[in-house]
């Protein structure tokens, strides 16, 4: 269902406020970080490890997915770029070690979607993991990739969403980080597009100064606003604000229940349009309200607003 | 005989009636008398209390082979009073000496050259760290260590059992009669909490400073009625080392998340609440609970009535935004509280015996709602480490641990899961230095339980919606990341005894055996670059 993202026991569809960055080439910081109740954790390859410890990074990476229980959290892999010799690899290790899934950084295309799809479904045959099990998450960090977005979004089955990372993306267009969050609107109004016209998630970029807790709690705001499912994180710290802001409320949830009873007896009754609490509901609504108890339970806090 | 947290104490140790510790309130009501000190009277007024050197202060108290000195740890690793004292004490040829100390740290490391060659012989204190730590515990001490809380401390000295020859008191400043204060000079440390006992039953009582003021110094620490001599020296420490300039709020996320759910466990229990009572330590997480604790307290709208103990920043900073009604300060660490004390209206300073002598008739630490401590080691049964490390070797301080424990109506320890290779929670704590009947809640990185003693807290945590663990759990969890660890081993010889708060003996420390690392079985090792 193309415009709406449900989140269910799907795991394309599951729950992903947070998705925290771990640099694989340190296993003190891979080995508990799922203590923090992150959603996500997502297992560095690439930028984090520096060129001549990318091998002693895989492996850390494979034994840390086959010896540590990560409980609920899910464990993404982000994998060196095609442009590298070393994304094969990365992946075989990703596989063979379990992950739930692979994110490809600077996408910019369908076909690298395809490539690595390929590569992934090659590793799950050798290492007899369940076809179809390793899920794609794919960045976007150029003006290609953003124009690109669609396509993308709809390159596999596989692939349960898209991130956009600021980094490269800001660089390539000549402007650095505001406040406002200006530099990135382009990006970020294109790259949710394209998601919610495929029907996937949509993941904001990392907000990098961990002294400007004020600019991070306004950035998550702004991301919750415009329609983000969540944002890759960066450190532990962050984790708490990202949750508090998208996890709806008690009252977002007790509106978004009574819209949907309304709707139904409403319907029922043949009535199309009628007042909740004053403001003019129709069918509209309904999925934004569905979306929002989905979220809610998700989040655990459904019965708590009951 | 086994005592109350099942640690065999040898019989030989319980001659001239000493007992086995018992549980925390076993000498509830006990009778005894205080000792008083030799007094020589100081009647002529024109004579001075200045000596020329602390040589001729050694001298004239009549320092002999035998006798017992005492000292503070106001000036923490910024200490040069200890070290000064004993130099000149072995330079007098005066040998066997026993030290008994508030506390010592690293800054007193040439003590340990002195146990070695017999000038000291004896040790009591808190804290035992660094070389000292190494000498006592490899068994190069003649006589036993005798390790005691800060209470404990002071209820010896009441008691009659810890008798001081002479007391050298460093002081901050004094005026040429002895009243001697912690606030000014050049080597400020804010109270002197720890030597009023000192000053009060010692035989000899001399003020070391290096500033001397006109007479009199008001209001003091340490009462010039009680004083012999003083002696003034170039620098009494190292004032950079005495008070920190800002004790860094912890950016460690692990840190940041059990202090969080510290003040969260707090703010669920039924103590919580306009007027409560607290004290915490100045360790990472324990200092970050302050932080958290402001939030909650203002979103609730209550207060603290009252603050207690070792002193910092972020304690002085509630006080001065009227979140604190008072403060009752035993020591300072940071230049902030060090300021404060007597300065801000509401900090006051105190003596040892009211902060914690579980023997006198009004302990502040009984009064207590909260207290946050670390741990080195806690076993399945709560009992506490806080003392030897987990090679044995004696490298801690009970401190005000078990005293503020013992006294709070809720006790949180908070401590990581596991450090490094290490357990934190274990099956046997090394030493105990706090019984477990002390502890109430555990807040780790994996977990927070509640001692089964307090179903009450237990039931008040849940109803807030904080998930709790058993200990058990925790601890297997420790060993299933870490495995699960060899026992200590040691020689028979016992090397200190650590007390509890009322004097009865909680545990024992033996001598580190030394054992050859035999390397010849330990596998051929094969690096292959491939």
């Amino acid at each position: 269902m193309a415009g709406t993202c449900e989140v269910t026991s799907d795991p394309k569809k599951r729950l992903r406020r947070t998705m925290l960055f771990l640099n694989a080439q340190r296993p003190s910081l891979m080995k508990d970080a799922y203590i923090y109740g992150p959603d996500s954790v997502i297992l560095d390859l690439e930028d984090a490890v520096s060129e001549n410890q990318k091998d002693a990074a895989r492996f850390s990476l494979y034994n840390n997915l086959r010896s540590i229980d990560y409980g609920t959290v899910e464990r993404i892999v982000r994998i060196n770029g095609l442009d590298t010799p070393h994304w094969p690899e990365d992946v075989r290790a990703s596989v063979a070690g379990g992950a739930d899934g692979i994110r490809i950084p600077k996408c910019e295309r369908a076909c690298d979607v395809k490539r690595i799809e390929a590569a992934i479904e090659d590793a799950e045959r050798e290492f007899s993991r369940e076809p179809g099990c390793t899920l794609i998450m794919a960045a976007i960090e150029s003006p290609r990739g953003v124009l690109n977005a669609l396509d993308i979004c709809e390159s596999s089955e596989r692939l349960f969403g898209v991130a956009i990372s600021g980094g490269d993306f800001r660089a390539a267009m000549r402007t650095k980080y505001y406040p406002s969050g200006v530099e990135m609107a382009s990006a970020r109004g294109n790259v949710l597009l394209a998601a919610r016209a495929a029907g996937v998630q949509c993941f904001d970029t990392v907000f990098t100064n961990l002294d400007d807790m004020d600019g991070f709690r306004a950035e998550v705001i702004m991301n919750r606003e415009m329609g983000f499912d969540g944002k890759s994180i960066v450190n532990p710290r962050q984790i708490a604000i990202v949750h508090e802001i998208f996890t709806p409320t008690d009252k977002e949830i007790r509106e978004a229940l009574r819209v949907v009873r309304a709707l139904r007896q409403n319907a029922d009754e043949g009535v199309g349009v009628f007042l909740v609490d004053g403001k003019m509901i129709d069918a509209a609504f309904l999925s934004g309200a569905e979306h929002t108890i989905a979220l809610a339970r998700a989040s655990g806090v459904l019965g708590e607003a009951l | 005989m086994k005592n109350a947290v099942g640690r065999d104490i040898p019989d030989f140790l319980l001659q001239g009636g000493r007992e086995v510790f018992q549980g925390n309130n076993y000498k509830d009501g006990a009778i005894y008398t205080k000792p008083g000190p030799t007094v020589r009277a100081a009647v002529k007024p024109e004579e001075s209390k200045i000596l020329p050197s602390i040589r001729d202060a050694i001298e004239l108290c009549g320092l002999k082979d035998g006798m017992t000195v005492s000292f503070h740890h106001h000036f923490r690793d910024g200490d040069y009073v200890v070290n000064m004292v004993v130099r000149e004490i072995e330079s007098l040829g005066i040998k066997d000496i026993t030290i008994a100390a508030s506390s010592l740290g690293d800054a007193h490391d040439p003590l340990a050259a002195m146990i070695e060659s017999g000038v000291v012989t004896g040790i009591q204190t808190s804290g035992i760290r660094g070389k000292i730590g190494d000498a006592v515990s490899n068994g190069k001490l003649k006589g036993r260590a005798i390790l005691r809380s800060h209470g404990g401390r002071v209820r010896a000295i009441e008691q009659g059992e810890l008798h001081i020859d002479v007391a050298f008191i460093g002081a901050p400043t004094s005026d040429e009669y002895g009243n001697a204060r912690g606030k000014g000079g050049k080597s400020d440390c804010g109270v002197l909490s720890y030597s009023v006992a000192d000053a009060k039953y010692a035989d000899h009582v001399v003020v070391i400073t290096d500033t001397l003021v006109p007479f009199p110094n008001l209001p003091p620490s340490i009462d010039g009625v009680d004083v012999d001599y003083v002696v003034v020296v170039d620098e009494i420490g190292d004032p950079k080392k005495i008070a920190s300039q800002a004790l860094r709020m912890t950016q460690d996320p692990r840190n940041l998340m059990m202090a969080e759910n510290c003040a969260r466990v707090m703010a669920a229990t039924p103590y919580f609440k306009d007027g409560f009572s607290f004290q915490t330590g100045a360790g990472g997480p324990s200092l970050a609970v302050n932080r958290f604790l402001e939030s909650i307290m203002t979103e609730r709208g209550i207060k603290m009535r009252w603050a207690l103990g070792g002193i910092t920043k972020p304690t002085v900073d509630l006080l001065n935004k009227g979140l604190i009604n008072c403060v009752a300060d035993t020591q300072d660490f940071d230049v902030a509280s060090v300021q404060s004390v007597h300065s801000t209206p509401g900090h006051y300073e105190i003596s040892t015996s009211q902060y914690a002598n579980p023997v006198n008739k009004g302990a502040f630490v009984n009064k207590l709602d909260f207290v946050i401590l670390a741990a080195l080691e806690i076993d399945v049964d709560f009992n506490v480490n806080v003392v030897t490390g987990s090679d044995g070797v004696l490298r801690g301080a009970p401190g005000g641990h078990p005293d503020a424990a013992g006294g709070a109506k809720c006790t949180i320890i908070v401590a990581p899961l596991v450090r490094g290779r290490i357990p934190t929670v274990c099956d046997r704590v090394v030493t105990v230095t706090t019984p477990g009947e002390s502890i109430d809640v555990l807040v780790t990185d994996y977990g927070i339980a509640v001692n089964p003693s307090r179903p009450d807290l237990a039931d008040a945590l849940v109803s807030a919606g904080i998930p709790l663990v058993t200990i058990r759990d925790l601890k297997m969890k420790a060993y299933s990341i870490v495995g699960t660890p060899d026992d200590v081993e040691f020689d028979d010889r016992i090397v200190a005894v650590m007390e509890a708060r009322d004097g009865t003996i909680l545990d024992v420390v033996r001598q580190v055996k030394k054992f050859d690392l035999d390397i010849s079985d330990a596998g051929v090792f094969d690096f292959k670059i491939v």
